[in-house]
């Protein structure tokens, strides 16, 4: 890139990737920057869940615009995506759940979202081999899966084919406030904006940043095609995303398009390695094979962890920094980075060009922890 | 490390645990048992002897692999056939998988004797059933593999190439060629060097002995392996000439790869590409050894007296384990001539072309790797190294194409049920399990 | 010593003994297909040794065994996935 770029993306995953595509196709010159590898860091550890949330307005405002993104963008996914509209399966194991999974409905239903409810039955024909004693579930029928890895590399050749420049293995130490970045080796590079992408990683890069690493564990099993056909969730798993003080397991399973399955999921604070906490992950295994009874005599083929960007309210940063105009963050996704990533990048993009957005994006701004006394999380 | 509700179907503990039961893994569990120690063995397969002595337990051929093998079973050592250490939850606790178990084995001292495994280059028509590795076809030969009357060309490079060839020979296999990758040179070199060893030198002779009449051609090596669904001929280079040799079989394997990747779990620093041990063989992780080929490729009398310093050492006795360090500096001067005279020659990174593929479990081609500049981009965005073989396979074959590091392991070390991740025991019942379409 | 041994190999009887794995039975029974790589090739074993996982098959109902690792017993039921 010969001349100074309009904007710097420091993170190559998923979230900068799609902000890289969608500044690069209004007509931005950007460059991306990585220390690692395209998708190699939270990313690498998604599950690939595109989902509607429903635990606050603002939550299922960019689930549901982001999983519409991905929609329009499916036709283009190579194959190497594995994008693949499975749908969610939401379980309920008691009477109350059950409520739950009837609130949800009403909620999916009233703002136009295609669900299904299943009784135990039902629920029984949807996945044999969840146990018998289930009392019923929802079925979000348009959500989907996919590998984000090669999503996130799919985004960037998007943004790459529009002109943006990627660079990988390279290092940032530092943002220039008045826009651009300090590498790894000293070097500085000024570009009218910086975007902090980099996930948990942020605050290194803008001080005091509301947004803690939260640790989570996946395994994934050899090929059984058929064992499930949905992304099957415990209806607790809200109960874990949104504890704060312990450490939590809520079940979740995906089934890839190459017949394995992906299974979750873990969520720790202060747990900063990136090695297998063995409790934890029996913890997480014992409340899966509690939904799925035969689960354990599959096997496991790998194990590995990855760390969330955690923000006190669970809802992204998405706008200006506090601190600078020159400075943006795209940050904060805790575990729905991967859903909500095209929202992201086009949130992003068309506050910068000052464009109307389809959303209201008041909700991610950053100003809104500044204020209140939430900075330091 | 399990939660109060669920015990490990089987716990035990000792005083050293050893993870494999070929040479190393035998002598160190005698001399630690023969010391008084409690001790445990583990190993994957169902039978004692590891690779080099597979097929020693049932059909015995070979004076020293029958005598450590009858050592040990009056040593009081306890064995633990088809026992796969996978995890180490909490600090001096291994977790094995059996067939029906899993076994959790506390220990005070670890000796690693995981031996090595066949180093395979990918070239056009490798993944062709019939192609195997040469120990591989030979060991399951003594486990019933008909290979009466079969042609077999013998490929790759090492002194395997010859004992595989004698012994393929012996189950009545018609060896067609052997051709060793390494210059006719080095070759002589090291045949010249082996009166340094002279049990090397008589064990050299009586292979090619018994080989008489199987041509053996150094600088040669396979191009191409082609068939209809199954192996059915090999094309083979030696200098200017290219010929194709009609066959059943082409065990093709080059040199050894160490089996670094339970060390690595626990910890435990390589040097290039092997374990770094001190002289007691214990490695940088306290009261953690490691005895042959994970510490360095040198044939089965290096991992021998490597295995008797490593379990003299964990028992206490480094005295007797000082005695034998001269036994061991000899072996090694062997190792170090035999790693430099069957070194790989830089053709082998040629043979295999743009869509050849490279990770067999995932049907990853070389050029989809070669995007990349490293092996986690390459695993992230190909899926290779992602399927059962952990990268096994394909880690190896992009070390030596690519030059691509690989020291990132998690447990498992190898699949297994999930219940066994958690320490559990679990029976199958296939009729419990639906796989049925989506309705 | 080794007895004779009879299992089922994709539902018929192979006859060997029970020092024989079961790589060793399949290609007895003149199978050298073990399974089907992800794009339909025929794969077989080619380590020998518990290493590759090429030669992986369903023994008794479950899948993925390593038939190089796996010593005949009577009864076993094993079936490639070509069946």
């Amino acid at each position: 890139m010969n001349t100074t770029p309009d904007i710097i993306i420091v993170g190559a995953g998923i979230v900068g990737a799609a902000c890289a595509a969608e500044c690069a196709c209004a007509g931005l010159k950007v460059l991306v920057l990585d220390r690692g590898c395209v998708g190699g860091g939270t990313t690498a550890a998604g599950m690939g869940h595109l989902v509607v949330m429903d635990d606050s307005p603002a939550q299922f405002a960019l689930t549901s615009y982001s999983r519409r993104l991905w929609h329009q963008l499916a036709p283009q996914l190579p194959a190497n995506v594995e994008y693949d509209a499975c749908g969610t399966l939401w379980v309920a194991a008691d009477a109350p759940e059950m409520a739950e999974v009837r609130r949800k409905e009403a909620f999916y239903r009233a703002r136009g979202l295609t669900v299904e409810v299943l009784d135990g039955p039902a629920l029984a024909l949807a996945e044999p081999n969840l146990r018998r004693d289930l009392v019923g579930g929802l079925r979000v029928v348009d959500d989907a899966v996919l590998y984000p890895p090669s999503a996130a590399g799919f985004l960037l050749k998007q943004a790459r084919t529009a002109g943006a420049e990627v660079r990988t293995g390279v290092e940032v130490r530092s943002l220039l406030p008045g826009g651009g970045a300090v590498l790894g080796d000293g070097t500085q590079l000024t570009a009218g904006i910086t975007v902090n992408a980099a996930g948990p990683w942020s605050p290194t890069l803008t001080p005091g940043l509301p947004v803690r690493k939260r640790k989570g564990h996946l395994v994934i099993t050899d090929r059984y095609p058929g064992f499930v056909h949905h992304q099957i969730v415990e209806l607790g798993y809200l109960k874990s995303a949104h504890a704060v003080a312990t450490d939590s397991v809520a079940f979740n399973i995906q089934p890839r398009k190459t017949g394995q399955m992906l299974i979750g999921s873990s969520r720790q604070f202060d747990a900063n390695g990136t090695e297998v906490n063995p409790p934890i992950l029996e913890r997480m295994l014992r409340r899966a094979f509690e939904y799925l009874p035969t689960l354990d005599r599959l096997c496991a083929i790998r194990c590995w962890t990855g760390h969330r960007a955690a923000t006190p309210d669970k809802l992204p940063l998405i706008g200006p920094s506090v601190e600078s105009n020159k400075i943006w963050l795209a940050t904060g996704h805790e575990g729905l980075g991967i859903t909500t990533s095209v929202g992201t990048g086009r949130l992003l993009a068309d506050l910068i060009m000052q464009r109307p957005t389809e959303i209201p994006a008041e909700p991610y701004s950053p100003a809104r922890l500044a204020k209140g006394g939430l900075l330091h999380g | 490390m399990f939660s109060k509700n669920v015990s490990p179907s089987s716990s035990h503990q000792v005083d050293v645990l050893v993870i494999g039961a070929g040479p190393a893994g035998i002598a160190a569990a005698c001399v630690a048992a023969e010391a008084g120690k409690n001790v445990a063995v583990l190993d994957s397969s169902p039978w004692l002897g590891g690779q080099i002595w597979r097929g020693e337990q049932a059909h015995p051929t070979q004076a020293a692999a029958q005598q450590w093998i009858w050592r040990l079973k009056k040593s009081g050592a306890q064995l633990f056939a088809s026992a796969t250490a996978f995890a180490a939850p909490t600090p001096r606790c291994m977790l094995a998988e059996t067939p029906t178990s899993v076994l959790a084995i506390t220990w005070q001292k670890l000796i690693f004797a995981t031996g090595a495994r066949e180093l395979f280059i990918p070239f056009p028509g490798w993944t062709l059933p019939g192609v195997l590795g040469p120990g591989g076809l030979h060991a399951m030969a003594k486990s019933g593999w008909p290979v009466t009357g079969q042609r077999v060309v013998v490929a790759g490079t090492g002194p395997l190439l010859l004992a595989v060839t004698a012994g393929l020979q012996q189950h009545g296999a018609r060896v067609c060629l052997v051709a060793e990758q390494t210059s006719t040179a080095k070759l002589i070199r090291f045949g010249l060097g082996l009166w340094r060893h002279p049990g090397k030198l008589a064990q050299g002779v009586g292979v090619k002995a018994r080989i008489l009449g199987v041509p053996y051609r150094c600088d040669c090596w396979p191009v191409k392996a082609e068939g209809a669904d199954r192996l059915q001929r090999v094309t083979l280079t030696r200098g200017a000439d290219t010929w194709t040799v009609d066959c059943d079989y082409l065990v093709c394997g080059f040199h050894l790869v160490p089996n670094v990747e339970l060390p690595l779990l626990l910890g435990c620093a390589l040097d290039q590409g092997v374990v770094r041990v001190n002289e007691f063989q214990e490695t940088t992780v306290t009261d953690v050894y490691c005895a042959g080929e994970p510490t360095g490729i040198g044939g089965a009398d290096c991992a021998l007296v490597e295995g008797r310093i490593a379990g003299l050492a964990a028992a206490g006795l480094t005295k007797q384990a000082r005695a034998l360090m001269s036994q061991r500096a000899s072996w090694h001067r062997f190792r170090a001539a035999l790693n430099k005279a069957f070194a790989l020659r830089p053709d082998l990174r040629r043979l295999a072309t743009p869509d050849t593929v490279v990770c067999r479990c995932e049907d990853v081609p070389r050029q989809e790797m070669e995007s990349f500049d490293n092996w986690r981009a390459a695993k992230l965005h190909t899926r290779c190294g992602m399927g059962a073989c952990q990268g096994r396979t394909c880690g190896a074959a992009a070390q030596f194409l690519f030059g691509w590091d690989n020291n990132s392991v998690r447990p498992p070390a190898f699949p297994v049920r999930m219940g066994a991740l958690i320490g559990a025991e679990t029976t199958w019942n296939p009729h419990a399990i639906s796989t049925a379409s989506k309705p | 010593m080794a007895e004779k041994v009879i299992i089922s190999v994709n539902g018929k009887p192979v006859h060997v003994t029970s020092d024989t794995v079961v790589a060793a039975a399949l290609t007895q029974a003149g199978l050298l297909r073990f399974r089907g790589s992800i794009h339909g090739e025929s794969r077989g074993p080619l380590c020998g040794m518990g290493v590759c996982f090429e030669c992986r098959v369903t023994i008794n109902g479950r899948p993925h065994c390593r038939s190089c690792l796996t010593l005949c017993e009577p009864g076993m039921e094993v079936r490639t996935d070509a069946s």
